[in-house]
């Protein structure tokens, strides 16, 4: 039953992964985009982290792609035209991407063996546990990811307040 | 998977389900009733007893209307729009506890679909998805009328939905835990004996927050911009007819029912009677046995005053409440009926308190719309949460 949801929705994950490099249209993208997230907080909620899961959902689904689709909408961008695109992209384009993904597989079944691979269901972290490890252990990166987003805000304003 | 919980659960789905739209047939009757009191005229009442046929009639109508496609939308979209401002508004209540769970005969029921940890969480990533239905049908209606609805609705969601997660962290702070069911019984208990420990007296400030978000959220007057009939048509749904523009309809009902049960249980203790004394729990069998006995004289007397025999409905309506109202002296009846009984009122007073809002304030101006979430809400629910904190951690 886990292994099948896992590969439902991998499979949609990838797919919409897919679908988002391909469309012409930016809201089409967005779109993909906001599939690839849902699949991933599925994926999430499968290990077993549901805050992790809910808060995929409420922060890069709920709110930044809402952003990026309300760009889309504000700035009512049209469908892309495609270029001819260059001749290496075309011929080299596919064996390339086979040949990382290759890399990629290797690379991870060394690091983690298939005997060592977290199941499903490993991470059951209740939100009180998450919360102290985050004011505890990791105070440091949390604090400075936090001036990080203060400063973005600040300079986001001066931007905006700029007079011509 | 253990095939009695599978079951269990997929008849669990069906009876919420279908209370759910029962209650929101019933939610926009009891709209125009009401707004047809404010505005001094009857509000529909010819078909059926009080007019409580028309649920019925509106369905009819959406499904016999013409689903008329315009020529310049884009495809796919706009044909998901609907289903997915449906699909996400019916998700979020799954995690919704209506009454205490009760154990008869050895098993144990739970009244919700599932009692997840994070049940709050999954309201606000379900609530937060929402607006996508709103602003992609905007956008795929391809008229400048959609657009604008769309593009105000969701900035307006954005806005509001910071407002409203922080209005909820001060009641997470007393409670110590994001489970729905969690929360309210961490409100059980009362006062010197007779003020129940319910959230609303030490989160008041939280609850002005929570409940002037909630308006926004779900685009009701006074903030319901995306709509503003007056400048925009219809907004979001100028370009959609028939059952698609039911389904919207649909959606925005059940997120006023979601809005309002949530309000219940995080700061009016859910399910738990307001009283502490003993002779409380023959209240539900007295409201409903009072609401037969008017029924039933009104019913008397149309017929003395017209001879209208249709008004011969009503004794059978009264008949069944006032059954459901025997029925509550039984004490195993009233165990797992009174819990749900308190919880459809408080909820009822949330619901009524939307529609009258909507019939007495005008609609806000998008600028200070902007400015009450940002400059007002936001603060005045930071510093909630600090002084929360505050007296917590004294």
């Amino acid at each position: 039953m886990d292994k099948v949801l896992f590969l439902i929705f991998a499979g949609i994950a990838v797919g919409a992964a897919a679908n988002l490099l391909r469309s012409r249209h930016p809201i089409h993208s967005a779109l993909s985009l906001i599939g690839v997230m849902g699949a991933l907080a599925v994926l999430y909620l499968l290990l077993g982290a549901e805050f992790i899961a809910a808060v995929q959902v409420i922060v890069y689904a709920g709110a930044i792609m809402v952003l990026f689709v309300f760009t889309i909408m504000l700035l009512n961008a049209g469908a892309e035209v495609p270029t001819s695109g260059s001749m290496l992209a075309r011929y080299l384009g596919i064996p390339l991407l086979a040949l990382l993904l290759l890399q990629l597989v290797r690379l991870l079944l060394g690091q983690y063996p298939p005997d060592q691979a977290s199941s499903f269901g490993t991470f059951v972290g209740p939100t009180e546990k998450i919360g102290r490890l985050l004011f505890t252990q990791y105070l440091l990166p949390f604090e400075v990811t936090s001036v990080l987003i203060l400063v973005a805000v600040m300079g986001a304003v001066v931007l905006a307040g700029r007079k011509p | 998977m253990d095939l009695t919980i599978l079951i269990i659960s997929l008849a669990k789905i069906a009876v919420v389900l279908t209370v759910l739209f029962t209650c929101v047939a019933y939610v926009v009757w009891l709209e125009r009733k009401v707004a047809g009191r404010i505005q001094n005229r009857w509000g529909p009442h010819r078909t059926g007893p009080f007019g409580l046929l028309q649920p019925a009639a509106d369905f009819l109508k959406a499904l016999f209307k013409e689903d008329f496609t315009p020529a310049q939308v884009q495809r796919p979209i706009y044909f998901l729009a609907p289903f997915l401002a449906m699909t996400l508004a019916l998700m979020s209540i799954a995690v919704i506890p209506f009454g205490e769970n009760v154990t008869i005969a050895g098993r144990t029921i739970f009244f919700e679909i599932t009692d997840l940890n994070i049940g709050l969480l999954y309201i606000f990533a379900v609530t937060s998805l929402g607006v996508y239905g709103i602003a992609l049908a905007g956008w795929s209606s391809g008229s400048k009328y959609s657009l604008m609805g769309g593009l105000r609705s969701s900035a307006q969601m954005i806005s509001y939905e910071l407002g409203l997660g922080f209005a909820v962290v001060g009641v997470l702070i007393l409670s110590g835990t994001l489970s729905l069911r969690g929360i309210v019984n961490a409100q059980s208990g009362f006062w010197f004996g007779i003020i129940p420990k319910w959230y609303i007296w030490p989160q008041f400030v939280g609850f002005l927050v929570y409940l002037t978000a909630a308006f926004a959220e779900t685009n009701r007057t006074p903030f319901d911009l995306p709509e503003a009939e007056g400048e925009l048509v219809g907004g979001f749904h100028t370009e959609y007819s028939s059952l698609k523009f039911a389904m919207f309809f649909t959606a925005e009902y059940t997120n006023m029912i979601t809005v309002a049960c949530l309000a219940t249980l995080l700061f009016f203790g859910g399910w738990m009677a307001p009283l502490p004394w003993a002779w409380v729990q023959h209240v539900p069998a007295l409201v409903l046995l009072g609401m037969a006995a008017l029924m039933t004289r009104t019913a008397l007397r149309t017929y003395r005053l017209e001879r209208r025999k249709s008004y011969f409905a009503v004794p059978g309506l009264a008949g069944i409440v006032g059954l459901i109202g025997l029925a509550f002296l039984h004490p195993v009846f009233a165990a797992v009926a009174a819990p749900m009984f308190w919880f459809a009122s408080k909820v009822f007073v949330f619901l009524f308190l939307y529609i009258w809002v909507r019939w007495s304030v005008p609609r806000f101006r998008y600028d200070q719309l902007m400015h009450l979430g940002w400059k007002v809400l936001l603060p005045v629910a930071a510093a909630n949460i600090l002084i929360t904190g505050l007296v917590v951690a004294l």
